[in-house]
This record gives C-alpha cells, sequence and structure tokens, in this order.
C-alpha cells in the first residue's frame, strides 16, 4: 500500500506537545486499518487507485496570490490562508471581532489549547473514518474557531487551503476545529482551492453549543486533477443550528463525508449541496445525519450536473434512533445527466427506528427537460443558449438560499463561466451563451 | 403572413390536424373556436416546432418562408409568438434574466441594437405594469410558482417585450376571471397594429366580447368546418358546437 503518512511525518515543524497523544493514536489506527476496497460498501463506487502513487512533503511555497492565482469571494472579516498546508501569514488578514477567537492550533493559548484539547476529534469517534486517522496522525497545525458564548460575529470567517503548483505529487493536511458556544452566532466560509494534482486530506470538525447558530459554507473549487478526501463532523446540542452549504467542482478523486450528529433536543441543520462533473472526474458525497435524540429537523438538498464520462457518487444516510422521536427529516437528491456517457450512484437511505416521525426521501436522475428547452427556444433563445441557461437554472435556486450576499455575488459568475466552458464551443462563445446569467 | 394548406400532423402516431387551410394577412384579428380535442392547441403546437408533433402532409408559409425549414428560435426571430395554454415553470432562471436572453436574442437577428440593462430594466417594468403584474415577478424564477393568472400575463408582459409579427394566443383567456381577462384584452388591443396579426385560440366567446376579431373560425376533427365574421361567435356560444358537426356530416 501506498505510504500516505511517512511524507506528512518528515516535515520539520514544531507540534504541540498537547497534540502528540492524538498524533499516535492516529498513527496507531491508521497502522491497524484496512485501506477500503471496492468490496467495501461505503466506498463501492470510488476508487482509491489514484492514490497509488509516491506522494512528497509538501513544500512550502511564497508564490504571490497572483501567482497561485488566488480568486476569493470578497468578505469582510478574517481571512486565513494556507498554501500547501502551511501558514501564509502575508496573504492572510486578521479582522478583530469580539465575538470570536481565530488562532492556529501552533499559537494557542493556554485556555484555547485547552479547549482544543477537550474538543477535538470529539466529532469522530472511533476508528471508522480511516482517513481522519490519516488526518490525526500528521497533525501538525489547524485553526480553532472559536465564537463566544451569547455573542454574534460582526463578520464571515474566511478559511483557504489553496495548493500550488508543484514539481511533485505531495499531500497537504488540513484540520479545523469550530467550537460554537452557548446561543453564539457566525458564518464560517471554507475554501479549497488549487492548481495541482496534490492530496489534500483533510478534517473539519463543527460543535455547536446550546443554542448556537452557525452559517456554514465548503467550497471545493480545486483544479480537475486534485484528490481530496476530507470530511466534515458535526456535533449539534440542545436547540443549536446549523446551515451548511456545499459546492464542489469534480477532481481526479474527491471524497467527501458529512456526519452530523443532532446530540441535543430541538437541534436543527439544513444541509444543501451542489456537485458539478464533467470530463473524466468524480466525486463521492456520503452524508450521513445521526438522529439520536427527539424533536430535531433535517432539510437535506444536494443537486447534481453530471457531464462528459464523469461519474458522480451520492450516498445520503439519515439514521433516526429509537429515542428520536418526533423527527423531521427529509432528503433529497436530483442529478442532471448532460452526456450519455455520465453516470451517477445515488442512494438515499432512511433508516427509521422510531416509531412518531415524519421523513422523506428521494432521488431522481433526469435530462434536461425537453418542455422547458421548448418554451426558452419559442421566445427566441438559441438551444446552446438555453442550455446553459437550465443548467445553471438547476442549481442556481441552492446558490439563491445562501445567505451570505457576498459568497453569492461571488458564486454566481464562477458558476455561469463554469457552464458557458461545458458547452463544445469556443471560450468566445462561451461568454455570450452565459451573459444573461444575472441579468 | 401566415399561409396553412392543408395541414396534416399527428402526435404518439394519432392523427389530429386533417387538412387544415387558413391564411392570415398583417393587420387581421382571426379567432379560431373548437369543441375539446378538436386540435385548437395542437396548431399553437405545431406553428412552435415543439418536439413529438409531426407533420404528415400539408405545407405552412410565415412571412414568406417555408416554417418546417425552420428551428423553433429561427420563427421566434421572424416574428413567431406563442403565448402558452399552459406556461413553463423554469426555477433558478430569473423572469429577468429570461426576458432580457430572449430580447436580445430577437433583437439580434433583427439587426438592432441590444438593450443596455438599464433601459431594457425600464422597459420591462413598463411591461409589468401595463399586465398589472408586480416587478417582484421579474426577480422570481420563470412562472416559478405563479398563479394560472400571473403565468397568462407573464405570457403577455414577454408578446410586448418581443414585439412579435404573428401573436397566436392559446387560450391565454382559460381560467381568468375577469380582471384577468381585461387585462388580457388591453394588452392585445394595445399591440393591434398593421403589421401585425393575431391568432387567438380560444375555447369560450366571452374573450371576443373585448377583442373584436375579424374572422372567426371553427376547428372540428382537425379542420377548419366554417368560417365567418365576429357573428359565428354569437352563434356558436348560443347553439354550441354540435350543430356545425351534423352540418359537415
Amino acid at each position: 500500500m501506498t505510504d500516505l503518512l511517512t511524507p506528512q511525518l518528515n516535515i520539520e515543524t514544531a507540534v504541540p506537545d498537547w497534540l502528540q497523544a492524538r498524533r499516535l493514536t492516529g498513527r496507531a489506527a491508521w497502522d491497524n486499518g484496512s485501506m477500503p476496497t471496492r468490496k467495501t460498501e461505503d466506498w463501492k463506487y470510488t476508487s482509491l487507485y489514484p492514490l497509488q502513487q509516491d506522494f512528497t512533503a509538501a513544500p512550502v511555497s511564497d508564490a504571490s496570490a497572483a501567482e497561485l492565482g488566488l480568486d476569493l469571494p470578497e468578505l469582510s472579516g478574517s481571512r486565513l490562508v494556507f498554501v500547501n498546508g502551511h501558514w501564509r501569514e502575508d496573504l492572510s488578514t486578521l479582522v478583530a471581532d469580539a465575538a470570536i477567537e481565530v488562532v492556529r492550533f501552533s499559537e494557542a493559548n493556554a485556555e484555547q489549547s485547552a479547549l482544543i484539547g477537550e474538543h477535538l476529534g470529539t466529532t469522530v469517534p472511533g476508528t471508522k473514518h480511516l482517513f481522519a486517522m490519516l488526518n490525526d496522525a500528521a497533525l501538525s497545525d489547524g485553526v480553532f474557531l472559536r465564537v463566544r458564548a451569547n455573542s454574534k460575529a460582526q463578520h464571515p470567517v474566511q478559511l483557504v487551503w489553496h495548493n500550488s503548483r508543484a514539481e511533485s505529487t505531495f499531500i497537504s493536511n488540513q484540520r479545523l476545529l469550530v467550537l460554537a458556544e452557548t446561543h453564539s452566532e457566525a458564518s464560517l466560509v471554507e475554501h479549497f482551492s488549487g492548481r495541482n494534482n496534490a492530496f489534500t486530506n483533510g478534517v473539519s470538525e463543527l460543535v455547536l453549543g446550546p443554542g448556537a447558530k452557525l452559517n456554514h459554507s465548503r467550497l471545493h473549487l480545486e483544479s480537475p486533477e486534485a484528490l481530496h478526501i476530507g470530511g466534515l463532523h458535526v456535533r449539534l446540542d440542545r436547540d443549536a443550528t446549523l446551515e451548511s452549504f456545499h459546492l464542489a467542482l469534480g477532481g481526479k478523486l474527491k471524497r467527501i463525508d458529512i456526519v452530523i450528529n443532532h446530540e441535543g433536543t430541538g437541534a436543527h441543520c439544513q444541509l444543501d449541496g451542489i456537485y458539478l462533473l464533467r470530463g473524466n472526474e468524480h466525486i463521492d458525497y456520503h452524508t450521513c445525519i445521526e438522529h439520536a435524540v427527539p424533536h430535531c429537523t433535517t432539510d437535506e438538498t444536494f443537486r447534481g450536473i453530471i457531464g462528459d464520462k464523469a461519474r458522480a457518487v451520492f450516498n445520503g444516510r439519515i439514521h433516526i434512533h429509537p429515542d428520536a422521536q418526533k423527527t423531521h427529516a427529509q432528503l433529497s437528491n436530483k442529478n442532471l445527466l448532460t452526456s450519455a456517457t455520465a453516470e451517477v450512484n445515488t442512494k438515499p437511505e432512511l433508516e427509521i427506528y422510531a416509531d412518531d416521525v415524519q421523513c422523506a426521501h428521494g432521488a431522481t436522475i433526469a435530462q434536461l427537460d425537453d418542455a422547458m428547452l421548448h418554451y426558452l427556444r419559442t421566445r427566441g433563445i438559441p438551444e446552446d443558449e438555453a442550455l446553459v441557461l437550465l443548467s445553471y437554472g438547476f442549481i442556481n435556486a441552492l446558490v439563491e438560499t445562501q445567505a451570505l450576499d457576498a459568497l453569492r455575488d461571488y458564486l454566481k459568475p464562477l458558476l455561469a463561466d463554469y457552464f458557458g466552458a461545458t458547452s463544445e464551443s469556443a471560450s468566445e462563445q462561451g461568454s455570450n451563451l452565459t451573459r444573461h446569467i444575472g441579468a | 403572413m401566415l399561409s396553412i394548406k392543408d395541414l396534416h400532423a399527428e402526435v404518439d402516431g394519432k392523427t389530429i390536424l386533417k387538412g387544415l387551410s387558413l391564411e392570415i394577412n398583417a393587420g387581421e384579428v382571426h379567432a379560431i373556436m373548437g369543441p375539446n380535442g378538436s386540435g385548437k392547441s395542437t396548431l399553437g403546437h405545431v406553428l412552435s416546432g415543439r418536439p413529438g408533433y409531426e407533420i404528415t402532409g400539408g405545407s405552412v408559409e410565415f412571412m414568406g418562408k417555408d416554417i418546417f425549414e425552420m428551428e423553433t428560435e429561427e420563427r421566434a426571430h421572424l416574428g413567431l409568438f406563442l403565448a402558452f395554454q399552459y406556461p413553463v415553470e423554469i426555477p433558478g432562471v430569473s423572469n429577468m434574466e429570461f426576458l432580457k436572453a430572449a430580447v436580445d436574442a430577437v433583437r439580434e437577428s433583427r439587426d438592432e441594437e441590444a438593450f443596455d440593462t438599464v433601459s431594457f430594466m425600464r422597459k420591462a417594468r413598463e411591461a409589468c405594469t401595463a399586465v398589472d403584474l408586480d416587478q417582484a415577478f421579474l426577480k422570481r424564477g420563470v412562472n416559478e410558482g405563479f398563479s394560472g393568472g400571473e403565468k397568462k400575463r407573464n405570457e403577455l408582459m414577454q408578446m410586448m417585450l418581443l414585439e412579435p409579427k404573428l401573436c397566436i394566443l392559446d387560450e391565454t383567456d382559460s381560467g381568468l376571471d375577469i380582471d384577468a381577462l381585461q387585462v388580457v384584452a388591453k394588452g392585445v388591443n394595445t399591440m393591434r397594429a398593421e403589421d401585425r396579426a393575431f391568432l387567438l385560440v380560444t375555447h369560450y366567446q366571452r374573450l371576443l366580447d373585448y377583442i373584436e376579431p375579424d374572422y372567426v373560425h371553427v376547428l372540428a376533427d382537425g379542420r377548419i368546418v366554417k368560417s365567418g365574421d365576429k357573428s359565428l361567435a354569437l352563434e356558436l356560444e348560443e347553439k354550441g358546437y354540435g350543430w356545425l358537426e351534423v352540418e359537415v356530416a
């Protein structure tokens, strides 16, 4: 098996002592674990073959934002930028906000270190998520975001993990821990980008205390060669509310696990996601919502557009434990296939062990609607532009639900460009096809 | 302007139009009436080029060109407009994006300059007011969650902005209350012009109280069985369609 850990251990960074224990447990779990194969149910449609190569340690880059091709939403708050997993102070901006503490693990003070030590890894118990164990084993630094109790953040926090071009294929480790304390409120954007075939192994943990509210977005905008295996792991305490929005472009191998645990009554989670694939790209979203207690709600919608010979996997599980009475949960997954060779494997799974719940789930796979296409054409809109408008419209409804205006303003032209470039036409015509989006 | 000769068409292997002929000149308003299943809506769909409708005979010329040689959007560029009986909902594409795309495409095909954003916004707002539709509808998804009446007004608004040569209204009056009907009638009457023609496809005579047609045709079993002036519509209202079918037989 490819050694995914050793290259990461070769990096000479000072690791705080209190992280060492977690590294060692992670390492033991990783060493004892066996790599999933196509016979592992959770990995049935996703091959790890692209990981069969020699990886190097992530190189430090001092390239400028322009050289890196950084293109980020203009949000008002703090922005922390990591390039190849390494902190780049010069590209980061810290904006003072009384409600927020945002700090790297390596810079955490005693109180923060204690909080990190108390919560880190609690959203990923056991050894089920093997790549989270790899992340633990290679842990050298990470970001800790604390939203203070009974306070509301003034600005959204933006975390950027960008991989630069490099001569060799490297591994970068990404870790985030968010602690939203009782009745706090904040917004957070995770941004993954990059121009190469690096492998990112990420783990983001969100711990929401009683009554806490978090608006979270996670953007995967890496290049089509990118390799990413990562997870978002969440714990929701009583009456906590999480709005979590996901957008991913396809990669050579992308696997994202989203695990949300309703642990306190009255918690609510709205989970929306979009995936867009073309070429030979692959993406695999596995979501798992655990309803362990009564009176919680989940509203989950994922939509994907898959073209060319790309393949998407969506597995959405909602697990309602015996005690989780009065649960309201709905899951919808709609897929649009824009070519005859595109493929999607979708599997919504409801597992219900309580008897007084309201649950619904559904998945559809379709081509573009002929009636819609005809309607647009009767108004004089050429067929190729109509196809772009309809593809865009298919996912735009989810973008529209996003609370952050600046993020919507960033995503709309980006998506328009994406669909313009998807068509077989030349790029000049591509912009012609998308010029009415956002009119 | 529109010349239909002995048109035969079928859907799913079932023949619907069986030798329909109709001449419409610029400036005229024609009404086509007929019982359910007579082929009224099929005519509109065939003229618009809707997939699934197969032409099995006859010819249609629009503005001197063979309509079946043209793509749907080319027909629109030439000035053909069909107001749908059941307008399609397109969530995620705003009405504004849709209208601008349509108007730009049609104007471009006529070598006319595109409106800049500001003047187009103004025109769109004016059109909204003209059809008594709140401007908030410009920002909503195309027909998304609109009531039946709102959808019909939206069709009318598109017609006003696109300034077509031939406007086919497919049962635009169906399901409208009397206020909405008057809005539609007012819109059509305002647009009546020497170089523009209308084809009103309707099930009821009521619409013709507000829009005075030059000709009334009765469609039964896939062809026009009787033509006359507006008094024919009143006669139909009184006697129903039964007597015509007997007469034809």
